[in-house]
């Protein structure tokens, strides 16, 4: 089922990036990443959110070993790494948002806000969800079999890759031409 | 904590007497389907009475029955609720209704998430007609075309009721796409594969990835003009660089799919209907599902006709021109399945069966004018004229509408108990097919002379009044006819006594249960040996698998 969500969820980003793509030149996209977005920072949090997708992992394998305690501590991990993610991105928004760069703010603001808004978004429900599996690991919900891990990992990482296809075209390419 | 089962059925009695209460929470997927189609009948009537509003305003030229404004609001809303909320529901309710019951499931694979796509799809239609009272129905047309649907051109709030409206039906519609695709790889009765499908199971089971493909760039699309409304993002506003080509792509890259979502169930419920009442199996079953698995497929690749006045060059849209003529072919091939299955078979002439068998002319009208569309030449003669609405009309209605209807007259026994009069119900299918004909045929003739469709009269040239007047006496033939279909509801919900079940001496698993709305379906289920395997129950001389079916299989 979870399979079939993220099919649906990814027909929705590509549209979202197709609306990004289509103002490329118009919006002169080139030159307004490079003056207003933040590589460096934006890149170390990239890193933070594939490494979410390790321990999401370790906390699954854990979870087959029976390792009750293990899975907790992986569990938490993979919370704070997405937490730190999210917070990341609001400190960018905060910064873009004090140079007065808004989604009003011409074709760019539009494209860059929507489509690492949407993916924003999205990391939040997954949060939502790992802090309720986090919640049902300290009740021992997970002595029991369950596939409800492996479903919300399904999620997890597909909002992993979705930040690695937004994060090469939004910050990547830019600095390749 | 024990619970004891005299609670549960002690808890189950006193809840039966809270009716109201009882279908508000209800996740039997039966009564789940017969909220749907009660939805669709509601929406229907709103839909079709903002249909006639249109037709008396073109009753004859210079009218001003209604003013241009009032005029554009009703059709967009018109348009809207008849596919959004008249046929999607409908068919959705025959397919939560019927899909478990055909493959011997007790339920859908997700009871709470069939409750939920229900309810927000109501949502989302009520949000819609509450633009009514928020300043103004949306008045972009169905399709709501940028520019016209920014603040600038479109000042009040209805296009972002039909946003937020669209947005909770979409949402919805994902969500029974996924409900069906995992009931049917899931629940199926023991011994049916994947090949052994119901026709109506198969056709619902392609369309639901067709919707889960579809729908997300609607969503997309939608949450995007949102923005542009709301917070003034720049994506569809030409004025600030924006592009109103982008909402045209994702529009019918959605739109087009969409179109198909609308017919192929309807397609499954006549090779149903077909098939029983020729008293023969479908001839051809593989080219029937294969030709379904094409179609979806294509569908996703034919949406630039819709924009080839738009002027994106002779490359794209020859490709796109060649692509539409050929999605015609997989229709073809399924008319002819349906041509032979009806071929030496001992034909009953009931309501569902002459449904079915109007449809197989009414459609193939709309076909054909749709190919001529692929002619580039040809639709830009055309296009935006009353030739497109007559088109449109006859696939949507002769398609899809007359599907619903005929699957109505087949089925009802199942969703009531009783059955529909017979007799009523061939009046009303007679006055209908006429009204329908007078309504649309003359609007082919009306386009090629130039009429253009969306605008509120038109001026009074050689046989213009004629053949509005025509169109619209047909309109109010069939609003007519209904009334008595809703009549001949009415007098069979009151009837006392149950018919008896299977009374069509049907093929599939949906007969062998005769549980009604909120009980269980099947305590046991045959062994599950060929396509029609309550056939087999009750014929075990002719059954399938004995026969010659062993090297079709």
């Amino acid at each position: 089922m979870m399979l079939l969500v993220i099919g649906s969820e990814t027909i929705f980003f590509l549209s979202l990036i197709l609306g990004y793509v289509s103002f490329w030149k118009s919006g002169n996209y080139v030159s307004a990443v490079k003056a207003m977005l933040d590589f460096k920072s934006t890149a170390v949090l990239t890193f933070l959110l594939i490494s979410s997708s390790f321990t999401f992992w370790m906390a699954e394998h854990n979870y087959k070993l029976g390792e009750q305690k293990k899975l907790k501590i992986w569990l938490l991990a993979t919370i704070i790494l997405g937490s730190v993610f999210i917070i990341g991105q609001g400190h960018e928004y905060y910064r873009l948002l004090q140079q007065n760069f808004k989604l009003s703010s011409g074709l760019f603001g539009t494209a860059f806000y929507t489509l690492t808004g949407f993916h924003g978004l999205h990391v939040i429900i997954g949060l939502v969800m790992l802090i309720i599996l986090f919640i049902l690991a300290l009740s021992n919900f997970f002595e029991k079999r369950s596939t409800v891990l492996s479903t919300i990992g399904i999620y997890w990482h597909f909002v992993d890759i979705v930040w690695i296809a937004v994060f090469t075209i939004v910050y990547v390419i830019p600095y390749l031409s | 904590m024990e619970i004891r089962l005299s609670d549960i059925e002690k808890n189950k009695a006193t809840y039966k007497d809270y009716r109201i209460l009882r279908w508000l929470t209800s996740v039997d997927h039966k009564e789940i389907g017969i909220m749907y189609l009660w939805v669709a009948l509601l929406f229907f009537v709103v839909g079709g009475i903002e249909a006639l509003l249109m037709r008396t305003q073109l009753v004859m030229a210079n009218n001003h029955f209604l003013s241009p404004d009032v005029y554009n609001q009703i059709f967009t809303m018109h348009g809207t609720t008849m596919i959004f909320f008249v046929m999607m529901p409908a068919l959705f309710g025959f397919q939560v209704y019927m899909m478990p019951l055909m493959i011997g499931a007790n339920d859908m694979a997700f009871p709470r998430m069939n409750a939920f796509s229900f309810w927000i799809t109501l949502f989302g239609g009520l949000l819609l007609y509450f633009s009514f009272f928020a300043g103004g129905a949306p008045n972009a047309g169905w399709f709501n075309y940028a520019p016209l649907n920014e603040s600038a051109y479109s000042s009040t709030s209805g296009i972002d009721y039909y946003c937020i409206g669209l947005l909770l039906a979409g949402i919805g519609s994902v969500s029974t796409g996924v409900n069906i695709i995992v009931t049917v790889l899931k629940y199926r009765a023991p011994g049916m594969s994947l090949k052994m499908l119901p026709l109506f199971v198969w056709m619902s089971f392609v369309n639901a990835f067709l919707i889960i493909g579809a729908l997300p760039s609607l969503n997309a699309a939608l949450s995007m003009l949102l923005l542009d409304r709301q917070l003034h993002a720049h994506f569809f506003n030409v004025a600030s660089g924006g592009s109103a080509l982008l909402w045209q792509h994702m529009f019918w890259l959605f739109g087009h799919p969409e179109v198909y979502i609308i017919i192929l169930p309807a397609f499954g419920i006549y090779s149903e209907v077909f098939q029983v009442f020729s008293r023969k199996r479908i001839y051809g079953y593989s080219f029937v599902a294969g030709s379904t698995v094409a179609i979806a497929l294509l569908s996703f690749g034919v949406w630039v006709h819709h924009m080839f006045a738009t002027g994106l060059g002779n490359t794209v849209n020859a490709f796109f021109g060649a692509s539409s003529m050929l999605i015609g072919v997989p229709t073809g091939i399924k008319i002819f399945n349906w041509l032979g299955t009806m071929y030496g078979g001992s034909i009953r002439f009931t309501v569902s069966m002459l449904f079915a068998i109007a449809f197989l002319i009414e459609f193939t009208i709309g076909g054909l004018t749709g190919i001529a569309f692929s002619i580039i030449p040809i639709d830009w003669q055309v296009t935006d004229t009353y030739y497109v609405v007559a088109h449109m009309h006859y696939v949507m209605v002769g398609g899809s509408l007359f599907g619903v209807l005929s699957g109505l007259f087949y089925w009802f026994q199942k969703l009531s108990g009783k059955q529909l009069d017979e007799k009523l119900g061939k009046i009303f299918f007679w006055l209908f097919v006429i009204g329908f004909n007078m309504t649309f045929f003359v609007q082919h003739i009306l386009g090629i002379m130039g009429m253009p469709r969306r605008v509120y009269t038109y001026p009074d040239l050689p046989y213009f009044t004629l053949l509005n007047l025509c169109s619209t006496a047909g309109a109010f033939l069939m609003g007519g006819s209904l009334l008595l279909l809703f009549y001949n509801i009415y007098k069979t919900a009151r009837k006392k006594e149950l018919d008896r079940s299977d009374p069509w001496d049907g093929f599939t698993l949906e007969w062998l249960s005769t549980a009604l709305p909120g009980q269980k379906n099947f305590e046991a289920l045959p062994e599950i040996k060929s396509r029609r395997p309550y056939w087999d129950l009750k014929y075990p001389d002719k059954a399938d698998w004995k026969n010659d079916d062993k090297e079709r299989k």
